[in-house]
């Protein structure tokens, strides 16, 4: 069930991608819903395997094989993108959906400068010629905070440091000005000044471009930093969410509540961290009711048996917990 | 200056106006690619230098008629085995009193085309065989590339001999010969080269820009397999120089008296004791050419890739 957003520009709905392999299905996303507005920056935030990336991959139609959607709906300005065809979502991918990955240097094609790289997609999509093309990558380093932006076009993806790399990403996936920016942990191969440097940028783009956005992490700081709402994702499944003021401050669900507690607090050195003990479950045998449940302190026995729903509460805010905080 | 705060419009950076046709203008003032290329490979002096060594001697085989002294074919009796530095005669005679400086001027065009030109050809097809397959996978790289193992059960020789002895006597049949025999191994340089490349990120992210898949075969993967097969094929030249002087001696490729390095080398066998010279000057000649390729080939692989630059 998604929460109910009248102007989503992006609404994922009851998604269920799975990884069939020879002898087992690997549930990575098992029942997935949120939903993004126009100029909205959501942050999906969990532990490595929660099936953060493989949700944001199918909402581009690109889950790698042996992967595959099963069920839901993925609605796109209105329109089902499961229903597309495969020449449409081409249409769709770097034009009005662009993606950012985790790390500029692998996803920037050595072979050629940053200029050619950039105007790909605006050859691609916009059908601008060379010339225009360069002059609007230039534009767009520009745009991006890069200095002396005529200059670093024709410099390759290695001349570059990382910060720098990665806002050359930024400017190719915002080439062909989208309506929605996805971002795979685009932070996290960069130091913390870069790193906020990166956020303020991206915050900024938003409020001049008004696009959404999408962003994938697992540090809750980027998220208090950066986002408006949250998505606590755990074992592919959708724990809790909402305003990130919300979430953060008063957390009803013992996940969210044990994954602040997880983080270092400043001025607080005699206290210790608190780690969530054991492991997130093995995808491809999920045990049935919560699965958090076996690592939960306030675990009951029902939480082991019966299937927990994901139960919203006015102004987006949902959480999934038989004994949720207050 | 914090970079947050850095104009986002055509605001002067330090505080002077640039006017705007001349930021124009040094936006495109770049180099063309082959200015790039050639600027990077002209650096490379010992690239050069095999490059221009390789060129000059293509250049004097080309001349042979004008420029070689003496007939290939004929021999002076009185002076058979005559060594270097024989007056009217640079390089000495062989066995059978020829001229080894003429025969080598011819020899030239022989060897280099027979060298040349099947690695130049094999690479062509092996580059497109190796990375249809190895970008589809599946059942097209299990088509292709079984196919292609089927090569490996024979020693590369003695399949070109088999080869050759099909197809019969003849320059143009032992090109060909060579040929088949490559496309095995340097379809499998491509084909690791194209697996390796397909899996990375850049390849992903061409996808999520919504490239179609010619586009990122041939956009993105082919330019970052071609440095591994460009060394390989270069390594090639040397041996097929040998390889293609072996099947000559075996009586499947140019025939005598036509002369042709690896035949002069192997005609001089039975004097190696009292005139080394006969096998050693086409000797030299053929190892000075083989690693003037090499050379060259890793020259152009570090010209080529933009982050082996210098």
């Amino acid at each position: 069930m998604s929460p109910a957003v009248s102007d989503a520009l992006l609404e994922v709905d009851d998604l269920h991608t799975h990884f069939h392999l020879k002898n087992k299905t690997v549930r990575a996303v098992n029942g997935v819903s949120f939903a993004i507005k126009r100029g909205e920056i959501v942050g999906i935030a969990g532990e490595s395997g929660a099936g953060k990336s493989v949700a944001c991959l199918s909402i581009l139609r690109l889950v790698p094989s042996p992967g595959r959607i099963e069920r839901g709906r993925i609605l796109f300005a209105g329109e089902d993108l499961l229903t597309k065809s495969d020449r449409q979502m081409r249409d769709l991918r770097g034009q009005t959906v662009s993606m950012v990955f985790e790390d500029p240097l692998n996803s920037l094609d050595p072979a050629y400068t940053v200029g050619s790289l950039i105007g790909e997609a605006l050859t691609l999509h916009k059908g601008l010629s060379k010339r225009e093309a360069r002059k609007k990558a230039g534009e767009l380093l520009r745009l991006v905070g890069i200095p002396d932006p005529e200059r670093r076009l024709d410099n390759y993806a290695h001349e570059l440091s990382g910060g720098m790399q990665q806002r050359v990403m930024i400017a190719i996936a915002l080439s062909c000005d989208p309506a929605l920016l996805i971002a795979d942990n685009p932070t996290t191969a960069l130091d913390v000044t870069i790193q906020i440097q990166i956020l303020d940028l991206v915050k900024q783009l938003r409020d001049r471009l008004g696009m959404g956005v999408l962003w994938i992490t697992h540090d809750l700081g980027v998220v208090a930093k950066l986002c408006d709402r949250v998505v606590i994702m755990y074992a592919g499944e959708v724990m809790e969410q909402g305003r990130v003021y919300d979430v953060l401050k008063h957390p009803r669900h013992p996940y969210t509540r044990r994954l602040i507690d997880a983080l270092p607090k400043l001025g607080r050195p005699d206290q210790r961290l608190m780690p969530i003990e054991g492991r997130p479950p093995d995808p491809a045998n999920l045990p049935a009711g919560c699965p958090f449940a076996p690592r939960c302190h306030k675990a009951r026995a029902e939480c082991g048996t019966t299937e927990v729903p994901l139960v919203e509460s006015g102004d987006g805010r949902a959480v999934r917990c038989l004994f949720p905080e207050d | 200056m914090s970079v947050v705060n850095l104009p986002l419009k055509d605001e002067p950076v330090d505080g002077r106006v640039l006017p705007l046709d001349a930021a124009e203008a040094r936006m495109f003032r770049r180099p063309s690619e082959w200015r790039i290329f050639w600027e990077a490979f002209s650096r490379d002096h010992l690239a050069v230098g095999a490059a221009a060594l390789i060129g000059l001697v293509c250049l004097i085989s080309a001349l042979a008629p004008a420029l070689s002294p003496y007939d290939p074919t004929v021999g002076d009796n009185a002076l058979r085995l005559a060594p270097v530095g024989t007056p009217g005669h640079l390089l000495g005679l062989d066995g059978q009193g020829r001229d080894i400086l003429s025969r080598l001027i011819w020899g030239g065009q022989v060897s280099i085309i027979i060298a040349l030109l099947p690695v130049t050809v094999a690479s062509l097809i092996s580059v497109l065989l190796g990375l249809v397959a190895g970008f589809f996978g599946g059942k097209v790289d299990m088509v292709i590339m079984r196919t292609l193992d089927v090569f490996f059960a024979f020693p590369a020789v003695l399949l070109a001999v088999a080869i050759a002895g099909v197809l019969g006597p003849g320059m143009l049949n032992v090109m060909l010969s060579l040929t088949i025999v490559l496309i095995p191994y340097i379809s499998r340089v491509a084909y690791m080269a194209t697996v390796t490349v397909k899996s990375e990120l850049f390849v992903d992210q061409a996808r999520v820009s919504g490239a179609r898949p010619s586009q990122i075969l041939f956009h993105h993967i082919l330019p970052n397999t071609l440095s591994p097969v460009i060394v390989y094929g270069s390594t090639l030249v040397g041996i097929l120089i040998v390889l293609g002087a072996g099947l000559s001696f075996l009586g499947l490729g140019i025939t005598p008296p036509r002369p042709d390095w690896g035949i002069m080398c192997s005609d001089g066998r039975n004097f190696l004791s009292v005139a080394p010279h006969v096998s050693a000057v086409p000797g030299i000649m053929l190892i000075l050419v083989a690693m003037s390729f090499n050379i060259v080939g890793d020259g152009l692989r570090d010209a080529l890739d933009p982050k082996l630059r210098r």
